[in-house]
């Protein structure tokens, strides 16, 4: 044989072999014989599949699919009966106890026991979990001695924990403080129940064959960094009311890409919580699809900080002059364009309050009103008290996100604009940013926070002195008593007004300029029916079905 | 074949008019000057020259005619006029804070503008005294610093760019230094390869036995003369610069907003380019034109520089 | 030559160690670490954490570790994904990035040598100048623009192509022409100016003068001479389609490791920084080291015992 066919043999082998390889796996086709599939995006690899692990949306998306609490939450935001089937709460509300279903099974078919539950939040709350300590383990903390354990207090050790499995169906659990938003808590990640095969295998949750779910789905492929699919889990104790066969996360981490998958039927749902519709489109997609783009509020609130450590920031009268300068309805009209709502305070609407909606009860709008003339005697008032001829030049800085950077451009000229004050915006990266905004490095800086459960101290708590959160150098020791005094009791009433209080004296004393409450917007498929975004924004996905054309 | 016999005839003097045709009737030109020449045939390369040289005008005007003409300048934001397509108030449109896209885009090409050229100024001076230096001492000299050199140009640089412009405050000098930390070596090697080239030439022996030292024989003598290689280089890394700075936009890391380069601009407008396609439409003609022009002039200068490609 | 190549190979040691210990230190300088978020965890937590992942250590002693490690091929766990080594993260992305990675080079380099030839072999014609507008294009126009325009016309409109993803043999199509557009642009202006040169030099005049008929003078001479540059350029076209697939991948939605670039500096998953930045590293100087190699086979007047290059 010559060189020159040599050459050529090689490159045709070559191109042959790489064709094969990429040949083998099949396409994905939707609308399988049984059930039908649900495709949508997650934008990124989750980072842990273990219950106990999750701390991030894109995990909890694909988790709460796989497993089940104590309880769920239906599409009104109820409370239901999940793994257990009933529970008793004791008269000083501290003691819960909970009886689990004769039926539930894991995808193995073994049955789910209360040992499996006390298995798994001992197993979150051990300060020598592999590979590392769960950072979400102080979501357990209301657990008596939870929190001694797993900051490794001496002497105390996982027996201490209050959570015992009485018998196979019996669980208990015994609470630090009456907490009523306790059963809630039960569809959080970190509180569901784990396979004891994981005392084995450490490993267990990065392998599709050691992963024994016990939730409406189970694992069916891992395709790492690229996709996951979870199967209907035929050990599910309520199969029937699972419709959906398969449900496919792709990886995809770009919006305009997600999008045209979308458009071309590649995806079933395009959107938030886990994936992005490119902002700029919206008003578009909406006028040509109404029946596909939706928006729902959700609880999660954006808002700027102030380093109330930093001259002149350290005056009140300037805070609330820069959070009066601004029109909150122009940002979210002309700049976030997803149906946000403009904010005053910083519980956002969804969250439940005494009977209704706390917002509802307790309206933001009594809080404080934009208003620039004022604002700019307030403005002048501050500035003299302070001893300044003018405002130094403001700083806001936020981390690198086209979004982010939009409402920072648009809230300095408001500023520059309303109150005559020179604003300089500032992208951080991620990481750096976060340190700055930590170690108190900033004038004024974004932020935003989610909710973690459904009752206000979520997001009350925050301010407190001894949050790890409370970025603003805010400490007030009135405030600090009103959220002791919410704790303390179970009367919802009280705790309400207590917190409305709280929140009025930060949002008052402008700790933080609350800019909108968040919006979920996503478009899905006609058709799919029972999906669903709940209170706090996460996508429910598991008693979703097709409807038949 | 007949043989030619000299002639008493052969030998009579020239007359006048004969001797004319001796004198050289063409002055002499420099190197430079017929290159010059050279590149002036070349009508593609010509026409990218006048291309730039627009650019480069309207560049430094543009933020002054947007103002004169329409009132508009690149920061001020119109919420209530987002995403106007083009119009006699904004020739380009609007972004979707309603800034006027005129003014940003030609910011934006002044901006890129500026990274390329400064990235080429110091890849120039950085990589003009390593190469200089490399290839003048030869020896273990050249050893350790080609060493050096060869370890830079296997770094994945785009990790390091990216670590570099973290740990800085991103900003256009944060860029021009990313860009420069594996910029220069190519410069160092073609200045290394000439200088060796040329340092064994006798007029460099000549200035040498004169007494002259390295600094001046450098600069005097070597650097002139292979200057028509590192400015075929220069032209090729002002456009590698302004194409690295628009990646670096789309990855995020690009300048600080309001200011703008082409690449912050695209990468701002690609999220939205099926709706309003004229936000990407000039910031992406005027970087392609920009980098097209780069290197058609490029080309026509080293053809021009390049006297084996005399035709 | 053995001599020659035992000497490179130690090089590339040498010049692995010291980008480790320049990344290792460049990347600590960075404020953040793998479990930042936007809601912080509790300080009790955040130092088991810490602990678990040695980054309480003194920064000399975690530098000493991850060298230690490094020495036995220890690339150690991700500290973002949750057991999974870095070794894995890079064999799972790589099979995808190596699949575009090579078809985007066989691409530039078929069609960069032949639009050069066709060029060149037309110079001055209306076929020179065609192309070469194509390959000045397409060194003009950003991959980020190519792209999401391909995938718009090619996905969304005329719905020939999937629009992201890897799973059909079309799935390849679009990444692989995004992705090669630059390289191919560049070959062809490379081989049509050295097409040219040597079409032009004296031992053409003598093949030609030989009677050699016009193909084998072609084929045997001038290609082989044209296509030298073509192979100095490989080791810069590795890193250009390595660069180039970060945003590819991106666009097409493809799970290789060009994701990791950006994302492994924002997770602070420092295992994965250190590990993508000597595996890159490697492949660069391993793409230089066989051009090196592969110059002196096509050039017989280079013997491989130059300095330096």
């Amino acid at each position: 044989m010559s060189k020159k066919k040599y050459g050529f043999t090689l490159i045709s082998v070559l191109l042959v072999l790489a064709l094969v390889a990429v040949g083998c796996t099949p396409k994905e086709e939707s609308g399988s014989s049984e059930g039908s599939v649900f495709r949508m995006n997650l934008a990124t690899e989750p980072p842990s599949l273990d219950p106990a692990q999750v701390q991030d949306q894109v995990s909890a998306t694909v988790v709460n699919g796989l497993y089940e609490g104590l309880t769920r939450k239906d599409e009104k935001g109820d409370v239901v009966p999940a793994v257990a089937k009933e529970w008793k709460i004791s008269d000083d509300g501290k003691t819960y106890t909970f009886t689990i279903r004769d039926d539930a099974k894991w995808s193995n078919g073994d049955a789910v026991t209360a040992g499996d539950f006390e298995y798994a939040w001992k197993r979150a709350l051990d300060p020598n979990l592999k590979p590392a300590a769960s950072a979400y383990a102080y979501q357990l903390y209301y657990i008596k001695n939870a929190e001694a354990y797993n900051t490794g207090a001496d002497g105390v050790t996982a027996d201490d924990v209050a959570v015992k499995a009485i018998d196979e169906h019996t669980l208990q659990v015994e609470l630090n403080s009456p907490t009523p938003y306790f059963l809630g808590l039960m569809s959080f990640t970190v509180f569901y129940p784990v396979h004891q095969s994981a005392k084995e295998n450490e490993a267990w949750a990065t392998d599709v064959s050691t992963m024994i779910t016990n939730g409406p789905f189970t694992m069916s492929e891992w395709k790492k960094n690229n996709s996951i699919t979870i199967a209907k889990n035929d050990n599910y104790y309520a199969k029937d009311d699972i419709k959906l066969s398969k449900v496919v996360f792709s990886e995809v981490n770009d919006s305009n890409t997600e999008l045209s998958m979308y458009q071309t039927g590649e995806l079933d749902y395009a959107g938030m919580p886990t994936g992005l519709i490119p902002n700029e489109q919206f008003p578009t997609l909406k006028a040509n699809n109404p029946d596909e783009f939706k928006v729902q509020g959700s609880a999660s609130i954006y808002y700027y900080l102030f380093n109330t450590t930093q001259k002149p920031y350290t005056n009140e009268k300037i805070r609330q002059a820069l959070s009066m300068a601004i029109s909150r309805q122009d940002i979210v009209d002309n700049v976030t364009k997803g149906g946000q709502i403009p904010a005053y305070g910083i519980v956002p609407p969804g969250i439940k309050g005494e009977k209704d909606d706390y917002r509802t009860e307790h309206p933001d709008s009594s809080y404080f009103k934009e208003d620039i003339e004022q604002a700019k005697t307030l403005l002048a008032e501050g500035l003299k008290e302070e001893g300044l001829t003018a405002m130094p030049t403001v700083k806001v800085t936020y981390n690198t996100n086209e979004l982010h950077q939009a409402v920072a451009e648009a809230i300095a000229e408001m500023w520059s604009k309303n109150l005559g004050i020179k604003t300089e915006v500032s992208k951080q990266e991620w990481g750096v940013f976060l340190d700055n905004r930590n170690h108190l490095n900033y004038d004024v800086a974004r932020g935003g926070w989610g909710a973690d459960y459904d009752d206000p101290m979520t997001f009350i708590d925050l301010f407190s002195s001894k949050s790890g959160n409370n970025n603003t150098g805010f400490a007030n020791p009135e405030y600090d008593a009103l959220i002791k005094e919410a704790y303390s009791t179970d009367d919802q009433a009280k705790r309400m007004e207590a917190m409305s209080k709280a929140e009025e004296m930060v949002v008052g004393t402008r700790a933080i300029m609350p800019i909108y409450y968040y919006s979920t917007v996503y478009m899905i498929k006609p058709g799919f029916k029972g999906i669903f975004i709940d209170y706090k924004g996460d996508i429910d996905y598991n008693r979703g079905y097709k409807e038949a054309k | 074949m007949n043989e030619h016999t000299l002639q008493p005839s052969d030998f009579e003097k020239l007359s006048q008019e004969e001797k004319k045709g001796e004198t050289v009737v063409r002055e002499s030109i420099s190197a430079w000057k017929d290159a010059w020449l050279r590149l002036q045939t070349n009508r593609m390369a010509m026409i990218s020259l006048y291309i730039l040289a627009f650019i480069v005008l309207v560049a430094i005007f543009g933020q002054w005619i947007a103002h004169q003409f329409t009132g508009n300048d690149f920061s001020t934001n119109d919420l209530k006029a987002t995403n106007q397509a083009p119009s006699g108030d904004h020739w380009f449109g609007t972004d979707g804070l309603g800034r006027d896209m005129f003014a940003r885009t030609w910011m934006g090409a002044g901006i890129s503008l500026q990274v390329g050229i400064y990235a080429a100024i110091v890849d120039l001076i950085v990589g003009v005294i390593m190469g200089g230096i490399m290839g003048y001492f030869g020896g273990k000299v050249d050893e350790i610093l080609n060493r050096i050199c060869e370890i830079l140009y296997s770094i994945p640089s785009l990790l390091i760019v990216i670590l570099l412009i973290v740990v800085m405050e991103p900003s256009m000098f944060t860029i021009i230094l990313a860009l420069s930390i594996t910029g220069w070596i190519n410069m160092a090697w073609i200045v290394r390869g000439q200088i060796m080239q040329l340092k064994n030439q006798e007029y460099v022996l000549a200035a040498r036995a004169l007494g002259a030292n390295p600094v001046r024989i450098m600069f005097k003598h070597l650097v002139p003369n292979a200057m028509g290689p590192i400015i075929v280089t220069i032209t090729m890394t002002v456009p590698n610069a302004i194409f690295a700075e628009a990646f670096l936009s789309f990855l995020g890391l690009g300048v600080q907003s309001p200011a703008a380069s082409l690449g912050t601009l695209i990468n701002d407008a690609i999220k939205a380019m099926t709706v309003f396609p004229w936000r990407m439409l000039y910031p992406a003609i005027l970087l392609s034109l920009t980098m097209l022009c780069f290197n058609i002039f490029g080309d026509g200068l080293r053809d021009a520089l390049d006297p084996k490609m005399k035709k | 030559m053995v001599r020659y190549i035992l000497q490179k190979l130690l090089f590339m040691l040498v010049s692995i160690f010291v980008l480790a210990s320049a990344t290792f230190f460049l990347m600590k300088a960075i404020p953040g670490n793998p479990f930042q978020s936007e809601k912080n965890i509790p300080p009790a937590i955040q130092e088991r954490l810490n602990e678990a992942y040695g980054l309480n250590d003194p920064l000399g002693v975690q530098y000493l570790h991850y060298m230690n490690n490094l020495i036995h091929f220890d690339l150690g766990m991700s500290m973002k994904q949750q057991y999974v080594t870095v070794v894995d993260i890079i064999k799972t992305g790589f099979i995808y990035s190596l699949q575009i990675g090579i078809f985007a080079i066989i691409v530039a380099i078929a069609a960069g040598v032949l639009f050069g030839l066709i060029a060149a072999l037309n110079h001055r014609k209306f076929l020179d100048g065609f192309t070469i507008l194509l390959a000045v294009l397409g060194v003009s126009i950003p991959s980020f623009v190519v792209a999401p325009f391909l995938q718009y016309v090619f996905g969304v409109k005329l719905r020939w192509f999937d629009v992201a993803g890897l799973n059909d043999v079309t799935d390849f199509i679009m990444p692989v022409l995004a992705l090669s557009f630059l390289p191919a642009a560049f070959i062809a202006r490379l081989v049509r100016s050295s097409m040219l040169e040597v079409l032009s030099a004296d031992y053409m005049k003598t093949a030609r003068a030989k009677g050699l008929s016009g193909r084998v003078i072609l084929v045997r001479h001038a290609l082989r001479n044209a296509i030298l540059p073509v192979v100095t350029y490989i080791g810069p076209m590795t890193a250009n389609i390595i660069t180039g697939s970060v945003v590819i991948e991106q666009i097409f939605g493809i799970g290789g490791l060009g994701k990791f670039f950006v994302n492994s500096i924002t997770n602070r998953d420092y295992t994965l920084i250190m590990g993508l930045t000597l595996f890159y590293a490697i492949i660069l100087m391993l793409a230089r080291f066989l051009t090196d190699i592969a110059y002196g086979f096509v050039d017989p007047r280079i013997k491989l015992t130059r300095k330096g290059g």
